[in-house]
């Protein structure tokens, strides 16, 4: 058995942060299925937002209305309060460490405009804004190298609970193959989001639900599944991300006819409402006949910008362009569609980052959460770009910071160390032994396409219905399915499967939670409820494991400053 | 239908490597990286490789296809084809296979580690940000977008014979330290960076530029911390008289001294340095290949020197 103060698994900002909280006086473990520079915050390109008035005067006031109405009000505004608070001196901090910021001429931070965002708040590095705050946190972790072990390539299978107290967490060594049990007096899940269970998404492979997953088996709920964010400007059939910053320095969305559609859809933002609205008028103006060629395509363009520009700020995505598809964005405008992009659901935490499992806040003592597996919920129905790498940093701090707090009460608590691996030995025995015939690729296709048709930016009852019963049909059949490498070392195919079983799961609850909520609200859609209902539905759901079904319960929203209000751009 | 030849190992079933060919019709528009996925979901489930992102951001894919490394997400398969059908596929170079592409890392990390990989900044923190004027952002712009997929250490030729070598994409990590305004140790770092093993050992062979999948391009970053170095007038080891004693000598003559090149490289007061040249120095004089005593300039000397005054303006 292995045994650490606290284990803190995914290595994103938010992991990585935590870690960086506690590695003074704990013995700290961070744990990744990947290596933690590999992580998919630093796939995040636009920015990372705070009231730092660099380029024109900001308050954190501003900050916290802009987020709460592009929340559609959805969001726990005491939560929202410390966030934005927290977040210059987060800023200042990251800088400190060595992140490689763009500058203003003075020699600040540059910042720019973003979509929902009243203020230029988004402080970057080019378009690659998320790629330096990982490497700078990472080097803190070099730096720290002593006091913080780095798993790397080792996956996390569940959650050790002792009724409402948690003691470690099960894992394995990818490239072994070994199972060992990983005793701690806090766990830390910073474990990400779960876009790979749609066809079109910008996450990358390893965005599979396997955190929250594990939360949800070991009996926590999730909250406020339903809400998942689809990005407007994805690459054409791939997902792949094109920076809203893009639209930021100025960037033109056309549809097929070339006109500027968001003239019709958000007059005073345009380009730069929220990512929602803009998601929404982009899929209607294809599904109404006028995306480009009378595909699903929208152009992004960017010429206008000029070379400079383009090469000045936004270098990643003129490469990604001519790369991924051949188009230089210099000279022709890219060819974008929605894509499945973040969740604002998660597992659910208090604002100190301490898990809770209902709506009196019943903490699960020795668990926290941070970052995009965990909802605050300072995101509400959408989140705002550039919110999120600010969530990862300012909750994986905080939750560090509690975790800490906790540990210098608790020591390390009875594992029952045989049983605990015995159940994961079972699964991977049990994926090697049955003798199936069914493809897990077919069925993991099956399921990214039946959630991309029927759970995506539009929504309504029919395509919900469907959707569920099919990712229920997709469940059987992956009981049934036909593994080919039966080694030990680094087997891929046998974490895929594990994966896909998360993934299947994660499906049937933001199905099933977008089902229950019969209203519009954010970035959840319902075609036969167009309209938001504050009087039934201004409440986060939490979806529970009961008896192999899914049962729906609400709580309610924190509203302290803003009460809602109609929302437009 | 293209062949994919993709050298496969797995230590469970035999020692040695082997390689495997598989046909697969390119669809329109697939990178390398997404034809992998089609031949691990579809033809064999036991094909190994590390892939996340797909976007050119995590460094995770890097492979070896038709001999030089490359992110597999990053280019198209159907530029890849090579003699009408065929695309070779091996893991990463000067790195152990674990299994099929995927090898073991752990000698690039510990690389990474040896040169101070974060800010040891000159002054305390104050209350707001550290100041820095978009051109020192420049100076720290390119090293800064490494992913650290080892593209560059795999294909390096130095580190082919002499493992020791930090390898170009720690180097490329320390410029972004030795030449960032809020760094203090610059003249500790490139002090150390001189020693054996450090930046006097690239043979400039530029592979490295030619494999980056970023704008790090790590040999430029190599030749930055060269410049700094000497600026710094750490100059006391072999590499920086190596430079110092070949530009000494175009600059006067407009051609290479090779009698006085290895003597002021291994430096005059270097008795035992001296000594090991003899050997060579002997042979050479017994295969008639010393180059004339009297060092004589080019014709048009006074060009090169007019070129070497130019760029010292500069």
């Amino acid at each position: 058995m292995i045994k650490h103060d606290v284990v803190i698994v995914g290595s994103g900002l938010a992991g990585m942060r935590a870690a960086l909280e506690m590695c003074k006086d704990l013995d700290v473990a961070i744990l990744s299925k990947v290596y933690p520079s590999r992580s998919h915050s630093g796939a995040a390109q636009g920015g990372i937002a705070a009231a730092l008035g660099n380029s024109e005067p900001d308050s954190w006031e501003e900050h916290l209305y802009d987020t709460v109405k592009g929340g559609d009000f959805l969001n726990d505004q005491d939560a929202v309060e410390e966030y934005v608070k927290a977040a210059p001196d987060v800023i200042y901090e990251l800088e400190h460490f060595g992140c490689v910021f763009s500058r203003t001429p003075d020699g600040k931070i540059a910042q720019r405009s973003f979509g929902g965002h009243s203020k230029p708040r988004a402080c970057f590095s080019a378009d690659r804004t998320g790629h330096t705050i990982l490497h700078a946190l990472h080097e803190q972790l070099l730096k720290h190298s002593k006091s913080i072990k780095i798993y790397s390539e080792w996956y996390m299978h569940s959650l050790i609970l002792d009724g409402d107290r948690c003691n470690g967490v099960v894992v394995s060594d990818i490239r072994t193959g070994a199972v060992e049990v990983m005793q701690a007096r806090a766990v830390i899940f910073a474990t990400g989001g779960y876009g790979r269970v749609f066809n079109i998404t910008s996450n990358a492979f390893a965005g599979t639900a396997d955190g929250v997953m594990a939360a949800f088996r070991a009996g926590i709920p999730l909250e406020d599944a339903e809400f998942v964010q689809y990005h407007p400007s994805g690459l054409y059939r791939q997902g792949i991300l094109f920076s809203e910053a893009a639209r930021g320095e100025g960037g033109y969305l056309l549809n097929g006819e070339g006109d500027r559609f968001m003239e019709q859809y958000a007059p005073a933002r345009m380009e730069l409402a929220p990512r929602d609205i803009v998601a929404r008028a982009a899929q209607s103006e294809m599904d109404a006949g006028r995306g480009v060629d009378g595909k699903d395509i929208i152009h992004l363009d960017l010429r206008h910008l000029g070379e400079a520009r383009i090469m000045e700020r936004l270098p990643q995505i003129r490469q990604l362009g001519i790369d991924f598809i051949g188009v230089d964005c210099v000279k022709d405008p890219l060819p974008i569609q929605p894509t499945a992009h973040y969740s604002m659901g998660g597992i659910p935490t208090d604002k100190t980052g301490h898990v809770i499992t209902d709506e009196q806040g019943t903490r699960v003592n020795g668990f926290f959460a941070a970052g995009e597996c965990a909802c605050v919920s300072v995101h509400g129905a959408n989140r705002l770009g550039t919110n999120s790498l600010l969530d990862a940093v300012v909750f994986g701090e905080l939750a560090g910071r509690s975790a800490l707090a906790y540990v210098n009460t608790v020591g390390h608590a009875k594992v029952n160390e045989s049983h605990e691996k015995t159940k994961v030995l079972e699964q991977f025995e049990n994926i090697f032994q049955q003798n199936g015939s069914e493809s897990y690729n077919d069925i993991r296709d099956e399921m990214k396409t039946v959630m991309t048709e029927n759970c995506g930016v539009f929504r309504d009852e029919d395509r919900l219905k469907v959707c569920i019963d099919t990712i229920q049909k997709l469940r059987e059949r992956y009981e049934r399915g036909k593994v080919t490498d039966k080694g030990k070392v680094f087997n891929s195919e046998i974490y895929e499967i594990i994966e896909l079983g998360n993934m299947l799961g994660m499906a049937e609850i933001i199905a099933t939670a977008a089902l229950a909520r019969q209203e519009s609200r954010g970035g959840h859609f319902r075609t036969d409820y167009p309209k938001r209902d504050d009087e039934n539905f201004l409440k986060h759901s939490l979806t529970y494991p009961k008896d192999g079904e899914l049962e729906i319960k609400y709580k309610p929203v924190v509203i302290t400053k803003h009460q809602p209000a109609e929302r437009t751009y | 239908m293209a062949t994919f030849r993709i050298k496969r190992y797995n230590p469970e079933k035999q020692p040695e490597p082997y390689y495997e060919e598989f046909q697969l019709d390119i669809p329109q528009g697939a990178t390398l990286l997404d034809c992998m996925n089609q031949i691990k979901w579809t033809l064999d489930g036991s094909f190994t490789y590390r892939m996340s992102c797909r976007s050119a951001i995590c460094g995770s894919c890097a492979v070896k296809a038709n001999g030089h490394a490359l992110l597999a997400c990053q280019r198209q398969a159907s530029h890849l084809v090579k003699n009408g059908d065929t695309i070779v596929l091996e893991p990463l170079g000067n790195m152990k296979p674990i299994k099929d592409l995927v090898v073991d890392f752990k000698p690039f990390w510990d690389k990474i580690d040896k040169i101070k990989p974060y800010l040891q900044p000159k002054t305390r923190a104050p209350e707001k940000e550290r100041l820095q004027s978009p051109e020192q952002f420049k100076r720290i712009d390119d090293s800064s977008t490494c992913i650290m997929c080892g593209s560059c250490y795999s294909d390096c030729n130095v580190l082919e014979v002499n493992d020791k070598f930090l390898g170009p994409a720690a180097l490329a990590k320390a410029q972004r330290f030795v030449e960032d305004s809020r760094d203090g140790k610059t003249h500790e770092r490139v002090k150390e960076l001189s020693k054996p093993g450090g930046i006097w050992d690239c043979t400039h062979c530029a592979e490295c530029v030619e494999r980056c999948p970023k704008p790090a391009r790590p040999f430029d970053r190599i030749k930055e911390v060269m410049t700094v170095a000497l600026e710094e007038r750490v100059t006391n080891n072999t590499g920086a008289r190596h430079a110092i004693s070949f530009t000494k000598s175009i600059k006067s003559s407009g051609r290479l001294n090779e009698n006085t090149l290895p003597v002021e490289s291994v430096g005059y007061f270097n008795v035992k340095g001296l000594f090991d040249l003899l050997p060579v120095g002997l042979r050479m004089l017994f295969k008639g290949k010393i180059p004339p005593i009297l060092h004589k300039s080019i014709d048009d000397v006074d060009d090169v020197k007019r070129i070497f005054m130019e760029a010292d303006k500069e």
